[in-house]
């Protein structure tokens, strides 16, 4: 009889040093593809990081004649635009004649900088305002919400062109309105998010507590909006970068002589015609890149139960 | 009720309507030179200048400005072309727009048929058997489709198409007068271009959207239930998920209203978005003004549609408590 309530004592005691711990931390499972995009990523921020240490020539630097010369052949001047990749020239040589190669490694650090640079500014910005619109007042919420439809409103590329067209094209510029032109959506998605948070029941509580406005931004409401914006992050980085190169490639982007991948496309698409590869492999650096994050992406909200899918369309 | 939905709607998107008049109005200004230096070119005297620019009503005072252009382009005035963009001085800017709003909706209105029955087939496919390897090809090449740049599937259209296998001029030459099949031809590569980029985007969305549903409780109930397959996506999951599908697909008709300017400009394109580019390049502000006003204006109006498909179709916002 005095045996029996012993053990069941001893389980519950144990039961209850297991319990007050955090829930497990879900760890994200990449799929094959996932891991890959992984994989390019890394490659493509290490050549950020080195490239132009290991490009074999200068961005702007046109090649010599004598580079081109084939041993016994009496061609003294060969040409050396547009020729096909070699050992002297790994991925080509573009229209002025200078190493695709070296530009591509170059020119990572402008597209990939630029972009990151701009979306970073545009998530600055819209999560700024978008929580304020969530905790503010009905009438602060009403009129940045307005602003932001009427900005949206106004197809971003057009924005663009008249930006540019009224004060030129320059990096600072490019950044800053590329930034402006994308907290629009990052303002919609942090609003939305910072509303759901705020009328759960741990605000509620928290405020029944009396902390402060300040307190439940950043302990209640950042730490519960973090990952759905770092996901999206993802994919705001990708339109950047195909937004950016599209006003390179409409050449009102990055100007010459910087390379700058969408720039390149534009350049060498005379090219196309002889079937050389110039305007490829550029076109090719953005694909990898802008897939390779979109499939992280997709792989992380595969995981998340396809929030982001129903945000992407609201 | 529903009445009163609508008509909030409305309001909101008449309010939004009238900032963005303000802001292309203050964007527009923003634009360097002005208008009277440009048509006179070399013959600008400081006298003949201030002449022109109170004949054209640039010496006014900014807000007056905007009121004058406001009513005129309420009563249907466009106003007056000031760098006479290609078709001389002072040429109403309706006559300029006609030909080009043309054009532009011909190539959309087209992409628009061609787009939406493939891409609601294709990803209602993708969406109904999910995991399998159909849906795994859809949707990965559409995932690389959206994030690659436009250029570069024009580009390679082009390099196929025209420069390979010679089927379509790379570059659309629009004479006006062309009917069957040689506009067919004509107009080949910026469909083809649009309706890879914009039915990628419409697949992803729709796919999206009927799992979203088919992961729902009452789709749980009806498949313990043991109701057939068919009849739970066709009587159970296509009702709800029409109102997010024409939701998609207006939004998706908001962007090409926009996106096509790339496309416009690679094929040269003589449409709306061309126009406004080379009326920034003129610095011709009523001309810019004008444009941009017509992108919003679509735009507000698409988006409005996308937000009553969504009331109109879901009882529970059409009769809110």
């Amino acid at each position: 009889m005095s045996d029996t309530p012993t053990p069941q004592n001893t389980n519950s005691a144990i039961q209850f040093d297991e319990l007050p711990d955090a829930p497990p931390k879900r760890k994200i499972k990449l799929s094959l593809l996932g891991k890959i995009g992984v994989v390019v990523l890394i490659f493509w921020a290490i050549v950020v990081a080195i490239g132009p240490m290991i490009a074999p020539y200068h961005e702007a630097d046109i090649l010599d004649e004598e580079l081109f010369i084939v041993p016994g052949s009496d061609e003294m001047y060969p040409d050396t635009d547009f020729q096909p990749p070699s050992k002297i020239v790994l991925l080509g040589s573009d229209y002025l004649g200078r190493d695709t190669l070296s530009r591509i490694l170059f020119g990572a650090r402008t597209t990939i900088g630029i972009s990151f640079i701009a979306t970073t500014l545009a998530y600055l910005l819209g999560v700024l305002l978008g929580i304020a619109a969530a905790v503010g007042s009905k009438r602060l919420d009403m009129i940045l919400s307005r602003l932001n439809d009427a900005l949206l409103s106004i197809p971003s590329i057009m924005f663009a062109l008249v930006m540019i067209a009224a004060l030129g094209s320059t990096i600072p510029l490019l950044i800053l309105l590329t930034g402006i032109i994308y907290a629009t959506s990052v303002f919609r998605i942090a609003r939305s998010l910072g509303q759901e948070v705020m009328v759960s029941d741990f605000v509620e509580a928290a405020r029944v507590r009396g902390e402060g406005l300040w307190w439940i931004i950043t302990r209640e409401i950042l730490p519960n909006i973090a990952m759905p914006l770092a996901t999206d992050f993802g994919l705001r980085f990708v339109w950047v970068i195909l937004f950016i190169s599209a006003l390179s490639f409409l050449g009102l982007g990055v100007q010459p002589p910087m390379s700058d991948w969408g720039s390149m496309v534009k350049e060498n698409l005379p090219g196309l015609i002889y079937g050389s590869v110039a305007p490829i492999m550029p076109a090719l650096a953005i694909a990898t890149l802008t897939i390779s994050v979109n499939m992280i992406v997709d792989d992380i909200s595969a995981h998340t139960g396809g929030k982001l899918a129903k945000r992407m369309i609201a | 009720m529903l009445w009163r939905a609508l008509l909030s709607r409305l309001g909101i998107s008449l309010v939004t309507l009238w900032v963005v008049s303000v802001l292309i109005f203050i964007g527009t200004n923003l634009l360097p030179g002005d208008v009277a230096q440009i048509i006179l070119g070399q013959m600008a005297t400081p006298e003949s200048t201030a002449a022109l620019r109170a004949k054209l009503g640039l010496d006014k005072p900014p807000y007056l400005q905007y009121v004058v252009w406001l009513q005129n382009v309420a009563m249907g005035d466009l106003g007056i072309s000031k760098a006479g963009l290609g078709a001389g001085l002072g040429t109403p800017i309706v006559e300029i727009l006609e030909p080009r709003i043309f054009n532009t909706l011909r190539l959309t209105g087209l992409v628009t048929v061609i787009v939406i029955p493939i891409s609601l087939f294709l990803g209602l496919i993708a969406a109904m058997h999910p995991g399998t390897r159909l849906d795994r090809a859809v949707t990965f090449s559409t995932l690389s489709l959206i994030s690659v740049p436009d250029f570069l599937v024009a580009t390679m259209l082009v390099l196929i198409f025209a420069v390979f296998l010679g089927w379509f001029p790379a570059i659309v030459y629009l004479r006006g007068d062309e009917t069957g099949w040689v506009l067919i031809k004509t107009l080949a590569m910026p469909i083809l271009t649009l309706v890879i980029v914009a039915s990628s985007q419409i697949i992803r969305m729709t796919r999206a959207t009927v799992l979203n549903v088919m992961s729902s409780p009452y789709i749980e109930m009806a498949i313990l239930k043991g109701v057939p397959r068919k009849r739970i996506i066709l009587r159970h999951a296509l009702f709800n998920a029409v109102g997010p599908i024409v939701n998609v697909i207006a939004l998706n008709l908001a962007w090409l209203v926009g996106g096509v300017v790339v496309v416009e400009q690679i094929f040269s394109y003589p449409g709306l978005a061309k126009l406004m580019v080379e009326g920034v390049l003129m610095r011709d502000l009523p001309l810019v003004q004008a444009c941009a006003m017509i992108f919003c204006v679509t735009y507000i109006v698409l988006i409005f549609i996308a937000d009553m498909a969504t009331i109109l179709s879901n009882p529970r916002l059409r009769h809110p408590k």
